[in-house]
């Protein structure tokens, strides 16, 4: 692989929560790879960790939650400072794990560089502020505009998002707009500063189905427009197939299988991302209702006490004796398909 | 929003009559009017007294008509002709009683609900946002200290201190040579130099409520999604702060403000006496041990329509800095 379009490379990330009832390994040992103008799909079940990981990107892990280990190397592309435009070749690589999470690089990046959309786009807005408000002060701090100059690129970004009548809705607070239009809203305000990574951390999950296709659709419309790439988080797999071109697997803190798009679904090896793709309903399974849908035996560990060796190793359906004895390292089977298990040593 | 206003002023005045005519009533339920409690005192004092001379002011005073007549005629003198009737132990019209100690009685609490609030709000943002800290852990427990002492009693504790350790008389709102003087300049400055003590003790328990309250709410509001989001958006921690969940814990002061400026007029009558502050609430609690009921009710009128007016300010207030309130 070229180093060159390498956009943000996580390695061994182990994100902590110290808590009175004890720790939480909430990212324990997560290795990541984005590449530019690409989308990374993270999939896994409720709790392993997918939030979490997000956050260190960002640095805005929740209080009590500390990055205990790793790297999260970002290769961010410099701007002109005239134009604003991005050149290819001027890269300049940091760690993001290694800075201050207040202080002012990290601050320069966030929203800028690296932007995020959440998942409650009813809660995640200002209640209070209007959208023009919540939209504008990104852009004005990010850039050397005037409030007015601002304005007119808050209203040129919910153009471009697919806003009804933008010059209007610029002045409504969020409770006076669907929730459609408020995720709109939301990926407008990260976008407005042409960010080289989009996080999106499960978007469209409280949008009802037709909804959720409009902004799918919007996102990757505005990630070919503005070149950027999308970290998508979902427990869907549907919405991964439509949206990833390479997806990552995590299970309790780790990532455990990381492929193409393609690869992931014909050629799934981890026990776990196998049990995962027979958890999907099939149109061909209705004829045979007897049959239940697959489901993974047991449920997900208590973070506090994980067990040893493979974390999935209890819940496996493949597992040998040393599954619960030792840390299966992470295989690689073939040009771009890794993955943490035994079977494949 | 002017429709909604005009609204609500049509039906503040029913309120305000029902209001009247409780007040009118309460205050004669006691047995007796003023001048069976004054005969009362004045036989205490071993007085002789001449029940035709008690009939005759009896006559005079209206108080033989039946009590509707007697709410009727204050009610006209006070709409047609602002006369808000007699004050009977202070042989003065009340209007001329009232307005100086009604003033007097708004400066001291708006003046100590600002200071309150400007001391809480801070303080309550720094305890929210350094929770479990030692100055969090200070604060708090001087602030339940605050909402556990009753403010007489520290303003005892103050004049006992002042007078006792620093030769120092805090009693009053002014020096004894501008206590009768007309408003001048110099009787303003008198009026500063006497205010702070009262605002002072007063400040110290509402700020104490409002730390609570900034607190609790700025710490469930912290939690919110819209707060990781600005800090997404690589705001400084202090602009994210101040801007959003501050913004929006802050709602409550603003619903409240109507009923706890009443809260604290009424809350400073102990104080007042302590203090000896001319203030309403001494001149209202004599007003009703003596009976004295056009002086009494007045006063207790105008408490209510102020409490009346505030809950509209602050229902205005707080449709304007919350827009998820709809006004129709
Ligand atoms: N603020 C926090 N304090 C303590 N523990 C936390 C906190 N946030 C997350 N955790 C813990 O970290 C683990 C991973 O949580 P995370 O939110 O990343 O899961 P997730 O994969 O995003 O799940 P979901 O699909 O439900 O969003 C969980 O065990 C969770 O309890
Ligand atoms: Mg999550």
């Amino acid at each position: 692989m070229n180093n060159s379009d390498l956009l943000l490379q996580m390695k061994d990330l182990k994100t902590y929560f110290f808590l009175d009832e004890g720790t939480v390994k909430a990212v324990d040992g997560a290795d990541l790879e984005i590449k530019a103008c690409s989308t990374l799909g993270v999939v896994g079940e409720s709790g392993c960790g997918k939030s979490v990981a997000a956050r260190s990107i960002m640095r805005i892990v929740a209080k009590g939650g500390r990055i205990v280990n790793g790297e999260i190397m970002f290769h961010q592309r410099l701007r002109d400072p005239e134009t604003g435009s991005r050149s290819s070749n001027l890269v300049d690589v940091l760690d993001l794990a290694a800075l201050n999470p207040h202080g002012e690089k990290i601050r320069s990046i966030r929203g800028a560089e690296i932007s995020m959309v959440f998942q409650e786009p009813m809660t995640s807005l200002s209640p209070v502020h209007t959208i023009g408000n919540q939209i504008g002060e990104v852009v004005s701090l990010h850039q050397k505009l005037d409030s007015k100059q601002a304005r007119e690129k808050a209203i040129d970004m919910l153009d471009r998002v697919g806003m009804p009548l933008p010059q209007r809705t610029i002045d409504r607070y969020p409770h006076e707009l669907s929730g459609g239009m408020r995720q709109r809203a939301m990926i407008a305000m990260a976008l407005s500063c042409h960010p080289s990574l989009l996080i999106a951390d499960e978007p469209t999950t409280a949008l009802d189905v037709t909804t959720e296709a409009q902004i799918l659709t919007l996102m990757r419309q505005l990630q070919e427009e503005l070149g950027m790439s999308i970290m998508f988080i979902t427990h869907n797999l549907g919405v991964i197939a439509q949206m990833a071109d390479r997806v990552a697997v995590m299970y309790l803190g780790k990532v455990v299988e990381d492929a193409s798009v393609e690869d992931l679904f014909y050629k799934p090896l981890h026990p776990y991302t196998q049990a995962l793709l027979q958890s999907i309903p099939r149109l061909g399974a209705k004829k045979d209702r007897n049959q239940r849908l697959a489901s993974i035996r047991g449920s997900v560990p208590d973070p506090y006490n994980l067990p040893r060796g493979c974390p999935f190793h209890p819940r496996c359906a493949r597992r040998l004796d040393i599954c619960d004895k030792e840390e299966p390292p992470l295989v690689k089977v073939d040009t771009g398909h890794q993955v943490r298990c035994v079977l494949y040593k | 929003m002017l429709g909604y206003v005009l609204r609500r002023i049509a039906i503040m005045i029913p309120t305000l009559i029902v209001i009247s005519i409780i007040t009118f009533i309460i205050i004669q339920l006691p047995p007796g009017d003023f001048l069976s409690s004054y005969a009362a005192s004045l036989r205490a004092q071993g007085e002789v007294i001449d029940e035709a001379e008690i009939r005759v002011m009896r006559e005079r005073y209206g108080l033989n008509q039946p009590i509707y007549v007697q709410y009727g005629k204050w009610i006209k003198g006070i709409v047609t002709r602002g006369d808000w009737g007699q004050s009977m132990s202070l042989q003065r019209p009340v209007k001329d009683l009232i307005w100086q100690r009604m003033t007097l009685s708004m400066v001291l609490s708006v003046v100590s609900l600002l200071v309150g609030w400007f001391i809480a709000i801070p303080l309550g943002v720094y305890s929210a946002t350094h929770q479990y800290s030692p100055l969090d852990y200070i604060v708090t427990f001087i602030s339940f200290m605050g909402i556990g002492t009753p403010s007489f009693l520290l303003g005892l504790v103050v004049m006992f201190v002042a007078m006792n350790y620093m030769g120092l008389n805090v009693g009053g709102l002014f020096s004894d040579q501008f206590i009768l003087a007309p408003w001048s300049w110099a009787k303003v400055v008198d009026l500063l130099k006497h205010l702070w003590i009262p605002v002072s003790i007063l400040a110290f328990n509402g700020t104490a409520g409002g730390l609570r309250t900034t607190r609790a709410n700025l710490l469930d509001e912290l939690n919110k999604p819209y707060v990781e989001t600005a800090y997404a958006k690589g705001l400084t921690e202090r602009r994210v702060i101040w801007k959003y969940p501050v913004r929006v814990a802050l709602n409550p002061f603003f619903s409240t403000v109507g009923w706890e400026l009443a809260n604290l007029i009424s809350g400073a009558t102990l104080l007042s006496i302590v203090l000896n502050l001319q203030t309403e609430g001494p001149m209202l609690l004599n007003a009703l041990t003596a009976q004295d009921m056009y002086l009494a009710g007045s006063f207790l009128f105008l408490l209510s329509v102020m409490t009346v007016v505030g809950t509209l300010l602050s229902d205005i207030l707080l449709a304007w800095v919350d827009p998820r309130i709809r006004m129709t």
